[in-house]
C-alpha cells in the first residue's frame, strides 16, 4: 500500500470511530485545503455521505470568495452547515485592526469564543478538526482524540496515552473531545492527495497575475499571500518540495509573541 | 520506491527513547540540522531568543517549542517531526525520558516501527534505559539501535563505549531483545550523526543516518488469517453496510465468513468504497465496507474471519500488561477492556507475577494485596464478563493486544500470551464463570452483572396477524443465542392461566394488559428480558406499563401492518369470524386500535421480512445497551 493510501485508511478509521462513539458529533470546516480534504475523507468513510453537521466559525473577516465557495459546496454536496459567530464582540467593534483588540485577542473572541459558543449551544461532544502535526510545534503534541475540559482548555502536560488505535472515547459530562484525523498528514501530503483525488479547492491557493498565492487561509487583516508562480496543484507540490519557509508564515497572529499561538491553543483554539 | 519527482514516498516512523537528560531532544535537533530539514530562520530565531535571555543555545529547543518545556528543559510529550534522507522520509517521535511521562513514551513508541535508544556515555545505563528497552519489546518494536551519546564527555573513549555496549547488550539479552547495533555519538557536536566523526577514528561502523536507512518499513499482515473487526453498521441509504478495517489477511467477494463471538455466518456480497476503483478484494490496512448476502444481525465489535481460521472466543486469557494509571490495576475491581472494536467489562482473575521493568525483579506484595501498580508490568489472567474474540499476540498482532480503561482513561495495555486455549467457544467451563457473591439483599445491579445484561421489557403491539408472535419467537431465539436470559409472554401462556377469568370487553382487555404488564415488570426486575406479544390496543394501557417500569426499560415495538394485509394473512381465521360477526369486539373490525405515538421501534411487517424486523429490534436493543453502559 502506498503512503498516501495508508494515511487515507487511517483517517477513515479515525472518523468512523468518532462517528460511532459520539452522539453529538460535528466537524469544523474552515473552507481551507485541510478541512476540505477532511470533508472528502468523511465522504470516503461514510460512502458518499456526511452524516454530521459542519461548523464554520465565521469571523466576518473572511475573504468573500471563501463564503461563496462554502455555500456552493454545501449545495453541491448536500451538507448541513452550522455557522458560529461572536455577534456581541462584532457589535461592540473590539476587533483587529479597527477596534482596540490585538490580533491574538481578536482570534480569541471571534474564533475561540465563537467556537465555544456554538459547541455549547448544540451540545457537541465530539468535534472533528483538520489540524496537522507539521503545521506548528504545539500541534505536533496533539493526540488523534484530544480531550478539552469544561472551559475548552487543553491540558498539554497531561494527555491520555494513545496506543494501538485505541482512543480516548470516555469522558466526563461537560467536557468534549477534539478528533484530529489529519494529524499525521503533512502539507505536501494534503496537496498530493488533492491531486490524486481531484478535490475541488478554493482558487485563493493558486498564484494570481501579481505572482501571489495564499499558502494558509484565514481572516484578511491577518493573512498575507506569499510570492509564488504556482498556478496548479502540480506546481504547488513542486514548490512545496523545495521550500523551507514555514506554512503559517503568512499568519500574523502567530507572531505577536513567542508563545502567542501556544496560549491560544491551550485556551481552546483549534 | 520514489515518486515521479524523485522524492522519497516511503516513510518510516522512529521513536527516540532513553533516560532523562541522556540527550534525546538534542540528538533530534542536531539530526534535523544535519539533514538540512530545518525551516528557514528557525535556528537563527532560537539562537537569538537564547541570546536575549542570556542563556546558551540548546539544540533541544528546536523540539521543545512549548513554553513550559523551555523553562524545565525536558520533553513532556511526544512531538513528531519529519525529515528525509535520499532513501525515504522519516517521522521522528521524540519520547520523554522522565518516569512520570511514561504514558507519553508509550504513546510515541506504540506508533513507531523502529527505535533509537540513547544512553549517556558518562552516566551509563540508567533505570529508564532498561525500562524503555523492556517496553519497546512489549510494544512490539523489534528494530532497535542503541546510541551511546555524549562520547565527548568520555574523551571519545572506545573502551568506555565497549563497556556500555556490553552491559546493556547483556541486559537486553535477558528480555530476549537483540539490538541491531550500537553507535558511539556526540549529538551536541554532530559526531557520527550524518557524518563520520573525526574524533572517533576507531569507529568503523555506520553513522546514525546510514543505520536508519537499513531499517525496514513494517509490512502489513496480508498473508495472515482474515480479521475484520466491525466498527459500525451503516444504513445511509437502502444498503446495509458493515464498516471496518481489515486488520489481517484479505477478504474477497464470495468469501464465506463467520462473525465472532456470535458465530453467525454469511457470504460477502460486495466490497464498498467511495470514489475508488471497484475491486472484489481488500487487504490488511484497508478501511472498507462490506455487504452480505444474508441479512443477519451483526453489531460493532464482531470480528469477521474465514470459517476455516476463526479467532479464539473465550472469556479468559493470559496476558502481559503494563500499567500507566494513577490508581493501581487491582483484583476485585471491574474495568473496561478494549480489543480491536470490542468493548467488554473485565476483572483480574489471578496475578501470576508483578515485575519492575527496570530491574526485572519480582515486586513483593503483602498477602492479600493483589494489584499491578503504576509503571509495573504484570503477568496475569484476565476474565471478561462475556466471551470475546482474540488471538495470541505471537500469531496475529492487531487482535492479540488490548487496552484497559479505568474510569474515563486508557490506563494500561497488554498483549495476549500463548496458551492451551480451546479452539472454539462451546466449552461451557469457559463461558459460565460469571459467579458473583452477594452480601445482603441482591440488587438489580448485581443481577445485571451476573447475567451480563440488563433486564427490561420488549412490548410488541399491533393488530392481530401483524406478526407479533412470529417476531417475538424469533427475537427470543436470537437473544437466547446471544447468551441473554429471555422469555416470551403471549396469549398462549397467559390467557389460559393467569388471565383465564378475563374476556374481551374493554374493561377485561385493560385488566389483561395490566396483569401482563405487572408480570413483565417482575421478569425485568429478576434480570430477564421479557418479550410480550399482545394486541394491547389501548394507548393508556400501554402507557401504564411504561410508567411502572424504570425509564429505558420499556421498549415499545409497534408491529405495523395495514389492516387489509393482516386480514389477508388471517392466520387463525379470526378476521373471517369477526366479519361474520361471530367474534365481537375484534380489534380493527369492531373495536379500536390506538396507534403508538412514539414507539421505540416501528416495524412495517408488510415491507420487511421477519429476519429484517428482528434485526431492527436487535439493533435498537444493542444501541440502548451501549447507552446504558455509558451511564452506569
Amino acid at each position: 500500500m502506498d503512503y498516501l493510501s495508508k494515511l487515507e485508511n487511517q483517517s477513515i478509521y479515525i472518523m468512523r470511530e468518532a462517528f460511532n462513539k459520539f452522539d453529538n458529533l460535528a466537524m469544523l470546516w474552515s473552507i481551507g485545503k485541510d478541512s476540505t480534504v477532511l470533508l472528502w475523507l468523511a465522504r470516503k468513510a461514510f460512502l458518499g455521505h456526511v452524516p454530521f453537521p459542519l461548523v464554520h466559525v465565521d469571523t466576518t473577516y473572511k475573504i468573500p470568495s471563501m463564503i461563496e465557495y462554502r455555500d456552493r459546496l454545501c449545495r453541491d454536496w448536500n451538507l448541513q452547515l452550522v455557522v458560529g459567530k461572536n455577534e456581541a464582540v462584532l457589535a461592540s467593534g473590539v476587533t483587529y485592526p479597527q477596534g482596540k483588540a490585538t490580533r491574538v485577542e481578536c482570534c480569541g473572541t471571534l474564533k475561540k469564543d465563537a467556537l465555544k459558543h456554538v459547541l455549547d449551544k448544540h451540545h457537541f461532544t465530539g468535534v472533528i478538526v483538520g489540524v496537522r502535526r507539521d503545521e506548528e510545534p504545539t500541534r505536533a503534541k496533539e493526540r488523534y482524540f484530544s480531550p478539552r475540559d469544561k472551559n475548552m482548555e487543553w491540558n498539554v502536560e497531561d494527555q491520555p496515552p494513545e496506543l494501538w488505535d485505541q482512543f480516548k472515547t470516555d469522558f466526563d459530562k461537560g467536557t468534549h473531545i477534539r478528533i484530529h484525523p489529519l494529524l499525521h498528514w503533512t502539507e505536501l501530503n494534503i496537496w498530493e492527495y488533492i491531486q490524486r483525488e481531484n478535490i475541488p479547492i478554493i482558487p485563493l491557493y493558486f498564484a494570481n497575475e501579481k505572482g501571489e498565492r495564499f499558502r494558509s487561509l484565514g481572516c484578511y487583516p491577518c493573512t498575507f499571500p506569499i510570492k509564488s508562480t504556482a498556478r496548479t496543484v502540480g506546481e504547488i507540490i513542486q514548490e512545496l518540495r523545495l521550500t523551507k519557509t514555514p506554512e503559517r508564515s503568512g499568519r500574523a497572529q502567530d507572531k505577536e509573541s513567542e508563545d502567542a499561538f501556544e496560549k491560544l491553543r491551550r485556551d481552546g483554539y483549534m | 520506491m520514489t515518486t515521479a519527482n524523485g522524492q522519497p514516498s516511503e516513510q518510516l516512523k522512529i521513536v527516540i527513547v532513553g533516560h532523562v537528560d541522556h540527550g534525546k531532544s538534542t540528538f533530534v535537533g542536531r539530526l534535523f540540522h544535519d539533514t538540512g530539514s530545518l525551516p528557514e530562520g528557525k535556528l537563527e530565531q532560537l539562537q537569538k531568543i537564547a541570546e536575549r535571555r542570556g542563556v546558551p543555545f540548546e539544540w533541544a529547543n528546536l523540539m521543545d517549542a512549548l513554553q513550559s518545556e523551555r523553562d524545565q528543559n525536558i520533553t513532556i510529550d511526544t512531538a513528531q517531526i519529519w525529515f528525509h534522507t535520499r532513501k525515504r522520509q522519516y517521522v521522528i517521535i521524540d519520547a520523554p525520558g522522565h518516569k512520570e511521562f511514561l504514558k507519553n513514551m508509550v504513546t510515541g513508541a506504540a506508533n513507531a516501527e523502529a527505535a533509537l535508544l540513547l544512553i549517556d556515555a558518562h552516566e551509563g545505563v540508567q533505570e529508564n534505559s532498561r525500562r524503555h528497552g523492556y517496553l519497546l519489546n512489549l510494544l512490539g518494536i523489534r528494530q532497535i539501535a542503541v546510541l551511546v551519546n555524549k562520547m565527548d564527555l568520555e574523551d571519545y573513549s572506545e573502551a568506555r563505549f565497549q563497556q556500555i555496549e556490553k552491559e546493556y547488550r547483556d541486559w537486553l539479552k535477558t528480555i530476549g531483545v537483540t539490538p541491531k547495533l550500537f553507535i558511539p555519538i556526540a549529538a551536541k557536536h554532530g559526531d557520527n550523526i550524518a557524518t563520520r566523526s573525526p574524533n572517533m577514528s576507531w569507529w568503523k561502523g555506520p553513522t546514525v543516518l546510514e543505520s536508519l536507512d537499513d531499517f525496514k518499513v513494517a509490512e502489513l499482515p496480508k498473508n495472515q488469517p482474515l480479521r475484520l473487526p466491525i466498527q459500525d453498521v451503516y444504513r445511509f441509504d437502502d444498503r446495509r453496510i458493515f464498516a471496518g478495517r481489515v486488520e489481517a489477511g484479505s477478504i474477497k467477494v464470495g468469501d464465506r465468513i463467520v462473525f465472532s463471538p456470535t458465530s453467525k455466518t454469511s457470504t460477502v456480497r460486495s466490497i464498498e468504497r467511495w470514489n475508488a476503483l471497484p475491486t472484489d478484494v481488500a487487504h490488511a490496512g484497508e478501511s472498507i465496507g462490506i455487504q452480505l448476502t444474508e441479512q443477519i444481525f451483526v453489531a460493532r465489535g464482531a470480528v469477521a474471519a474465514l470459517e476455516t481460521a476463526p479467532p479464539y472466543e473465550l472469556s479468559r486469557f493470559k496476558a502481559r500488561l503494563f500499567w500507566l494509571g494513577r490508581q493501581p490495576f487491582a483484583k476485585g475491581r471491574t474495568y473496561k477492556l478494549k480489543l480491536a472494536t470490542q468493548e467488554v467489562e473485565c476483572t483480574i482473575e489471578s496475578i501470576e507475577k508483578v515485575i519492575d521493568a527496570s530491574t526485572l525483579e519480582t515486586v513483593q506484595r503483602q498477602p492479600g494485596e493483589e494489584f499491578v501498580g503504576r509503571h509495573e508490568v504484570g503477568e496475569l489472567t484476565i476474565h471478561t464478563k462475556k466471551p470475546i474474540a482474540f488471538d495470541a499476540h505471537a500469531d496475529i498482532i492487531p487482535t492479540g493486544r488490548f487496552v484497559i480503561v479505568d474510569g474515563f482513561d486508557v490506563s494500561g495495555g497488554g498483549i495476549i500470551a500463548e496458551d492451551n486455549y480451546p479452539k472454539r467457544s462451546h466449552d461451557s467451563h469457559h463461558k459460565s464463570h460469571n459467579i458473583y457473591w452477594s452480601r445482603g439483599k441482591v440488587t438489580a445491579r448485581q443481577r445485571e452483572l451476573r447475567n451480563g445484561h440488563r433486564g427490561y421489557v420488549v412490548w410488541l403491539t399491533g393488530l392481530s396477524g401483524a406478526g407479533k408472535s412470529t417476531i417475538a419467537t424469533e427475537l427470543e431465539r436470537e437473544l437466547f443465542n446471544l447468551g441473554r436470559h429471555v422469555y416470551v409472554l403471549d396469549g398462549d401462556n397467559v390467557r389460559h392461566g393467569l388471565c383465564s377469568d378475563l374476556a374481551f370487553s374493554p374493561k377485561d382487555r385493560t385488566e389483561n394488559i395490566r396483569r401482563v404488564g405487572e408480570v413483565a415488570k417482575l421478569f425485568a426486575e429478576a434480570g430477564v428480558i421479557c418479550i410480550t406479544a399482545f394486541i394491547s390496543p389501548y394507548r393508556a394501557d400501554r402507557d401504564l406499563v411504561r410508567k411502572i417500569l424504570p425509564e429505558g426499560k420499556f421498549v415499545e415495538v409497534f408491529v405495523n401492518a395495514p389492516l387489509n394485509v393482516c386480514e389477508e394473512r388471517d392466520p387463525k381465521g379470526l378476521y373471517a369470524k369477526a366479519r361474520a360477526n361471530e367474534i365481537k369486539n375484534f380489534t380493527g373490525i369492531s373495536a379500536p386500535y390506538e396507534v403508538p405515538e412514539s414507539p421505540e421501534v416501528e416495524l412495517a411487517t408488510d415491507k420487511f421480512s421477519v429476519p429484517e424486523s428482528v434485526a431492527k429490534v436487535l439493533e435498537y436493543l444493542d444501541a440502548s445497551d451501549q447507552a446504558a453502559e455509558v451511564s452506569i
